[in-house]
């Protein structure tokens, strides 16, 4: 109920006493009021701005957050009042609604934001006051429109395992996605403007021959001209006939606009083809070509403008509608005045109204031919005031189509800068995000560095390295670690004694390398686990196109010391995919990367750019061979920033003592 | 030649435009056409009203409220009207928000002539207050002086079996449509028959204030109804 009923109660149950007399049977017994507090004031603190009220005030919405018990959990004890860590500038607004009934919409707040707010203090926004409720949706739309602009740029990546179909059909809705789309939509506009260009050219006149007149270069060219028309014909047919097959929905396909047009594009050649020289049908025919300049509207289809504004004039139906009702009401009155003055000089053109329709609209729209002009004094007065009248009426509905046009217009531009702000906006986001994996890595180097440090004793740096890390950043280092720890060969398979299985983070560097590594050697297929065959694909080819704020991305990768199947050991990480690891040899590398971005990593031999990416677990053993020249022995430090080794030809794997 | 023609032509053209405009100022000095939509008179009523209730003392002496109560109820009705009346429209809204599923205008409007004892178009809160205090606080014998005041439509001292049937109406229309048993429409005449048989000693057709008085106080039901509201506040 709104505000003012629960202040009104009252006053409408003691007015009942009026029906009481009426009343035949008895009445029921009235609620008690148990709860007899007085009505206190409450202390809401929100980020240290203080706002009181009444208790009962809140207590009329008992469906949200503050006028039920949920603000008990915010309860501060010391300070006997409810703290929320929220933003006080919005609160403004929700306390208001608790007041007065109506929630406004803070026009300088962002409209997210705003939703926030209050979904957190568990208020619907339908119940914003019509005076705020048209922006509200608005800026809404806009926020969604925004989003499903950056979700449609998605669909330009190209999924795995689509049909010759859904190729064809994305190369068709967007050009740019591959080679082959781009030279067909060029080769297609191209003949779409000379099929136009023909259609022109056909009806200059050529020049005179010997025993004609002069005649349009049709008639005199005929042979010419129909190839030209006969091959832009066959490629629009081919052109058509493609996107039908192409389609998802061919009924959809069929009844859209492009489609029509194409159709009627190319009817009128096969509707000439079948029809003989008949006499009274070529008539008939000839007027059937006027419908090839629909040809020119396939350019709409290459054109983003063209498909704005016809978009615009779709949108301001309503607006043009009423410009064409108000110029035929003006037309009618001034032809018939016109018409009456002019009726008694004589020779005047005006000769009934509709031949005075003609004049008006010349006048009316400022054209003003002179070939109907009045004549008597009244008419000219007449005429004036049509002149003067048509450019107003035809001035009021223009700004309003204008801005229109403007809005989409404006939208569009914002769709395609969004776009090509997009990439360099999530490249920075990326940076920010890898800081926070490679710091793990970082400590961890750390770490061990510190285990070291133990045997040598230097105080001082144990000091720095403790310092270095907040309490957050060494909890979640600490989770990261126990993950680590917790793939350390699940299960007790004996072959596992040999070596301890563990999987660690690396840059997604290496496992770039390794992926193709693996992907250039053929190993036997020996797990048993069917998924994990298929998840090695995904993983090395996928893992560009998942989402990069996974840090984990499971390798598979063999060992061919342990034949039989470490595959059993699978992994189950946050993005599901799982591993499985097999037997391989094993070299040794440290897998230390620097820890902030900004450090390149040193290394020697690398080809690869600098990408502080999201890292990626690898299964790592206990190295047999030390093969490269920084082998890591647990006596031995790690010297950050160190590159781990990968030589080409070997299987190698990361390699690290992790117990 | 020319000339004539232009003569007769121009004349002719003159005297067309001045006669139409001179129709049309005659029309709008007669008053059947307003050029301009708004009128003068609109512009006034944009001042906003304003009333500013007596002290709490005076309040607190011509009414059964504690301070306290008082502040309570002022609190709640200058909430919902800012400018401290209440027009008959507004209660109505207010009243409406009750019975969502009638129509409770007509009883609305009893109700606001029940309240607006000084009969000025608008309930004040001095109004508002003294009304409640007698049905809250008051003694049996003002509630029934209370309500026999709304039924008696005129104020004329009697209640007439139209009055009666228009209360009974307006009562009945609060229900709504959808009723179980379906109301008829016989149903408030009935009601209204009933209640004159109970009421009207000397079968005058009319009832007056002690027929009212006494018959209510002799029935237990009454009574009893009178006290149900007594801690609503």
């Amino acid at each position: 109920m709104a505000t003012g009923t629960a202040a009104w109660l009252p006053f409408a149950r003691a007015a009942a006493i009026g029906w009481m007399p009426v009343a035949s049977c008895p009445m029921p017994l009235a609620p008690r009021d148990n709860s007899k507090k007085k009505d206190e004031l409450i202390m809401l603190n929100v980020s240290g701005r203080r706002f009181q009220t009444w208790r009962t005030t809140l207590d009329r919405y008992p469906d949200t957050l503050l006028g039920s018990s949920e603000k008990d959990f915010f309860y501060n004890e010391e300070a006997k009042e409810y703290f929320f860590d929220r933003d006080p500038d919005v609160f403004r607004s929700i306390l208001n609604f608790y007041r007065t009934g109506k929630l406004h919409y803070p026009r300088q707040e962002c409209i997210s934001a705003y939703d926030e707010e209050l979904t957190f203090f568990g208020i619907i926004p339908e119940i914003i006051g019509d005076c705020c409720y048209e922006e509200y949706k608005d800026r809404k739309r806009e926020n969604l429109e925004r989003l499903q602009d950056d979700q449609e740029d998605n669909k330009d990546m190209k999924l795995p395992n689509m049909t010759i179909r859904e190729t064809m059909w994305r190369a068709f809705e967007n050009p740019h996605t591959s080679t082959m789309a781009l030279v067909f939509y060029y080769v297609t506009g191209f003949f779409i403007a000379i099929s136009v260009i023909t259609n022109v050219v056909e009806t200059v006149p050529c020049g005179a021959t010997p025993h004609h007149k002069n005649m349009p270069c049709g008639e005199r060219y005929t042979v010419a001209f129909f190839c030209m028309d006969t091959a832009c014909v066959m490629i629009f047919t081919v052109e058509y006939l493609l996107r039908l097959f192409a389609a998802p929905s061919r009924y959809r396909f069929m009844r859209s606009v492009m489609s029509i047009i194409d159709v009627v594009a190319i009817l009128p050649y096969y509707i000439g083809l079948v029809m003989s020289n008949n006499e009274d049908v070529s008539g008939a025919f000839v007027t059937l070509r006027v419908f090839r300049v629909f040809r020119i509207f396939k350019f709409s289809r290459h054109s983003q403008g063209l498909r704005i504004l016809g978009y615009t004039l779709k949108s301001c139906a309503s607006e043009l509608g009423f410009l064409l009702f108000s110029l035929t009401m003006a037309i009618i009155i001034f032809a018939t005045v016109m018409f009456y003055a002019e009726k008694g000089s004589s020779s005047s053109k005006f000769t009934s109204i509709p031949a005075s329709f003609w004049y008006t609209i010349v006048t009316m729209t400022t054209l003003g031919y002179g070939d109907m002009v009045p004549k008597t004094i009244a008419g000219k007065i007449f005429g004036s005031i049509c002149s003067l009248s048509g450019v107003l009426v035809i001035a009021l509905p223009v700004p309003v189509i204008v801005s229109n046009f403007s809005r989409i217009y404006h939208q569009n531009q914002r769709a395609d800068k969004r776009r090509a702000q997009k990439k360099t906006r999530q490249a920075r986001i990326r940076i920010a995000k890898s800081g926070s994996a490679n710091a793990f890595l970082a400590s961890k180097h750390h770490g061990l560095l510190n285990e070291l440090l133990e045997l040598t004793g230097t105080e001082e740096d144990e000091q720095k390295l403790i310092r270095n890390t907040s309490l957050l950043e060494s909890q979640h280092h600490h989770l990261l670690h126990c993950l680590e720890k917790t793939t350390v060969g699940g299960l007790k398979h004996p072959m596992l004694a040999q070596a301890s299985l563990a999987h660690e983070f690396v840059d997604e560097h290496m496992f770039e390398q390794n992926c193709l590594e693996e992907a250039l050697q053929s190993y036997p297929s020996r797990s048993p686990s069917v998924s994990s065959q298929g998840s090695c694909t995904i993983c090395c080819c996928g893992s560009r196109s998942t989402s990069r704020n996974t840090a984990l991305h499971i390798q598979s990768s063999q060992l061919a010391v342990h034949p039989s199947s470490r595959s059993n050991l699978n992994l189950r990480a946050e993005d599901g995919s799982r591993v499985n690891c097999k037997g391989g040899q094993v070299t040794t590398a440290i897998i230390s990367l620097p820890s902030p971005p900004s450090l390149a990593p040193h290394r020697e031999g690398r080809h690869h750019p600098h990408h502080p990416t999201t890292t990626t677990i690898r299964p790592s053993h206990r190295g047999e061979h030390p093969r490269s020249p920084r082998a890591s022995r647990p006596p031995q430090a790690p010297h950050p920033p160190a590159s781990s080794r990968c030589p080409p030809s070997d299987r190698s794997l990361s390699v690290d003592r992790n117990f | 030649m020319l000339s004539v023609i232009w003569e007769t032509e121009g004349l002719q053209t003159v005297g067309i435009v001045l006669l139409v405009f001179a129709s049309i100022k005659l029309l709008h000095m007669l008053g059947l056409i307003s050029f301009s939509e708004d009128s003068i008179e609109d512009e006034l009523e944009l001042s906003t009203v304003r009333h500013r209730p007596e002290g709490l003392e005076q309040l607190e002496a011509q009414t059964r409220f504690s301070r306290k109560e008082l502040q309570i109820l002022y609190r709640g009705f200058k909430n919902e009207c800012p400018s401290g009346v209440v027009n008959e429209d507004t209660f109505k809204e207010i009243y409406a928000q009750f019975f969502p599923q009638g129509d409770a205008s007509t009883y609305a409007h009893f109700l606001f002539n029940a309240f607006d004892t000084d009969h000025n178009g608008s309930l004040s809160f001095e109004d508002f207050v003294m009304g409640l205090s007698i049905l809250l606080r008051g003694t049996v014998q003002e509630k029934l002086n209370w309500a026999f005041n709304l039924y008696d439509i005129n104020k004329d001292g009697y209640i007439t079996k139209e009055e009666m049937l228009d209360i009974m109406k307006a009562i009945y229309d609060m229900m709504g449509k959808c009723t179980y048993p379906v109301l008829k429409e016989e149903t408030p005449r009935q009601h209204v028959e009933v209640f004159f048989q109970k009421m009207d000693k000397n079968k005058d057709g009319v009832v007056t204030i002690d027929e009212f008085i006494d018959c209510c106080q002799n029935d237990e039901n009454i009574m009893r109804s009178m006290h149900i509201f007594e801690n609503v506040l």
